[in-house]
């Protein structure tokens, strides 16, 4: 952990070395989700709902789920870029460091200009949290805050999975760009919109639905029934991101290098 | 004109080896098409007003933009450019015996074609056969069809001409990044490609109007649904082409003081 801190500084200090070119590309990073919601706005003010959703719901799913892209955005796209590392041999050098490969790979990128994004996704949160006419507890804060948590432990996941395949294939996959971005703009809307199937695979296979729609069910207060259950339901993340580092293990076992 | 033909050509055939990209790059843009189409059925399921565009213009408004979408995507751009002016090679460049707006404007084009060529026809045919409500359906006429690939093909040829202008104005920043990151995002917002332009609200609308970007990417997609008759979209063809000119003017006018001023970089 104290390694991972040391990455971060590091990387910091160099970003901000182009302190022009950082600000404006974070600028910009704060333009890019800003045109989106503002697709998602209009949407809603030509039509009014979506499904029984008021903006200002849909707008809470909005914000969760590109608080928690942009936050594994910014601390985990060094998987994304581990194809390369793979196919230039320098993944060699990681394993002989006396070090987890996991925090050398996340140490290897972080991109601070995603702040930007960050910071667009907590103020659509904070923007929708204040419309809503639900009752805030501390029970639907810590729902939230967890949410947010397990989303970013899954597109986590999603990277180290696409990263694993590199092990196999030796290049990077674009069907990785499929789900995380993807799943990005899909689950930025209530799931309850469409196909059953996506239902599905959204809840079971990647449990984007998790950490989003279900657990809001409840913070919108919309169910009935356990709300323990839907409260624990963002925990799927934490089990997805088990999975992914188990696949990860296994992949880096049977590593064989390209000796360039 | 030979030479920019052949510099065309060049990055066309250059361009058609990509195809493993070119799969990738359909599954990605077919999955998109998807992912909005359902979005936007949603929203019309139980709409209690009248929205402006019916759910089959809005459908094959989103299938053409994900087939066209590397011809009229705003940013995307050329990072060879970029280093020719910002490592130096530029001077390489200027020794060329052809004007060297045209010179990029025809390897822009070339480059833009060949990515879409290889995309657009298996994503079209996809569209054409899925079942309602995500089938594409042809155009209501065969003047709107006509119509409608006269002004895409203007429409790009638009979209070139404000991407020039994006590449020329690295002259004076010198990185790209930024500014080209900016430029591109609002100029596609306007342009239609995250809502269509009657979906967006009137303020924003008359803004829109006056601006070239709605020409290029929203104009020709609803010409083709026949949102746009074709009478009307006679005169639009009209207007984009005096877009067109007045861009390549002032493009060129921009590249001679870029050209008075430049600084070769590094040796």
């Amino acid at each position: 952990m104290k390694l991972f801190f040391r990455y971060m500084s590091m990387h910091f200090r160099s970003q901000m070395q182009y302190r022009a070119s950082f600000w404006m590309i974070t600028f910009g990073n704060v333009l890019v989700p800003f045109a989106a919601f503002a697709g998602v706005y209009f949407l809603f003010g030509r039509f009014g709902s979506l499904q029984g959703w008021t903006l200002y719901e849909a707008a809470l799913c909005f914000g969760v789920i590109h608080m928690a892209y942009s936050l594994s955005d910014c601390f985990a796209r060094g998987f994304d870029t581990f194809a390369e590392l793979v196919a230039g041999g320098d993944f060699d050098r990681l394993l002989v460091r006396p070090r987890g490969t996991v925090v050398q790979v996340l140490g290897s990128k972080i991109d601070f200009t995603r702040f930007g994004h960050m910071l667009q996704a907590a103020i659509v949160l904070g923007w929708a949290a204040s419309r809503l006419p639900a009752e805030w507890t501390l029970a639907k804060a810590f729902t939230l805050a967890h949410m947010v948590a397990g989303g970013t432990l899954i597109f986590t996941g999603v990277m180290m999975l696409a990263a694993t395949m590199c092990f196999w294939t030796i290049e990077g996959l674009e069907i990785a760009n499929i789900v995380i971005d993807g799943g990005r703009e899909m689950t930025q809307y209530p799931l309850h919109i469409y196909h059953r199937a996506v239902m599905i695979v959204c809840t079971f296979v990647i449990p984007f639905g998790c950490v989003s729609y279900w657990p809001l069910l409840y913070v919108l207060g919309k169910t009935d029934g356990n709300a323990a259950l839907y409260m624990m339901m963002p925990l799927a993340g934490a089990l997805f991101f088990v999975f992914s580092l188990l696949v990860w293990r296994l992949g880096v076992r049977r590593y064989r290098s390209t000796g360039s | 004109m030979n030479a920019y033909l052949s510099v065309w050509r060049l990055r066309f055939v250059t361009g058609l080896q990509y195809r493993a990209a070119a799969w990738a790059g359909i599954a990605t843009q077919c999955s998109f098409g998807f992912i909005f189409i359902m979005v936007y059925a949603a929203f019309y399921r139980n709409s209690a007003v009248k929205p402006p565009m019916s759910l089959d213009e809005v459908v094959s408004y989103i299938w053409l933009q994900q087939a066209f979408f590397g011809l009229i995507a705003l940013w995307f751009r050329d990072h060879d450019l970029f280093r020719l002016i910002v490592s130096g090679n530029i001077a390489y460049e200027l020794c060329r015996p052809c004007g060297l707006y045209s010179f990029w404007f025809a390897k822009l084009t070339g480059t833009r074609l060949s990515r879409t060529v290889l995309r657009c026809v298996p994503l079209l045919i996809i569209a054409v056969v899925l079942p309602q409500p995500y089938r594409l359906i042809p155009p209501p006429s065969a003047t709107s069809l006509v119509l409608f690939v006269t002004s895409l093909a203007i429409g790009m040829l638009l979209v070139v001409a404000l991407s020039m202008l994006i590449h020329i104005s690295v002259f004076w920043t010198l990185s790209p990044a930024g500014s080209v990151l900016l430029f591109g995002i609002t100029g596609e917002f306007l342009a239609g490609m995250v809502v269509p332009v009657p979906m967006m609200p009137l303020w924003l609308q008359r803004m829109v109007e006056w601006l070239p970007f709605r020409w290029t990417v929203d104009f020709p997609f609803r010409v083709y649904s026949g949102h746009i008759p074709p009478g009307e979209a006679a005169t639009g063809i009209l207007v984009q082409l005096i877009w067109l000119a007045l861009l390549v003017v002032a493009g060129h006018w921009c590249m001679r003081r870029a050209m008075r001023r430049v600084v070769v970089q590094g040796g």
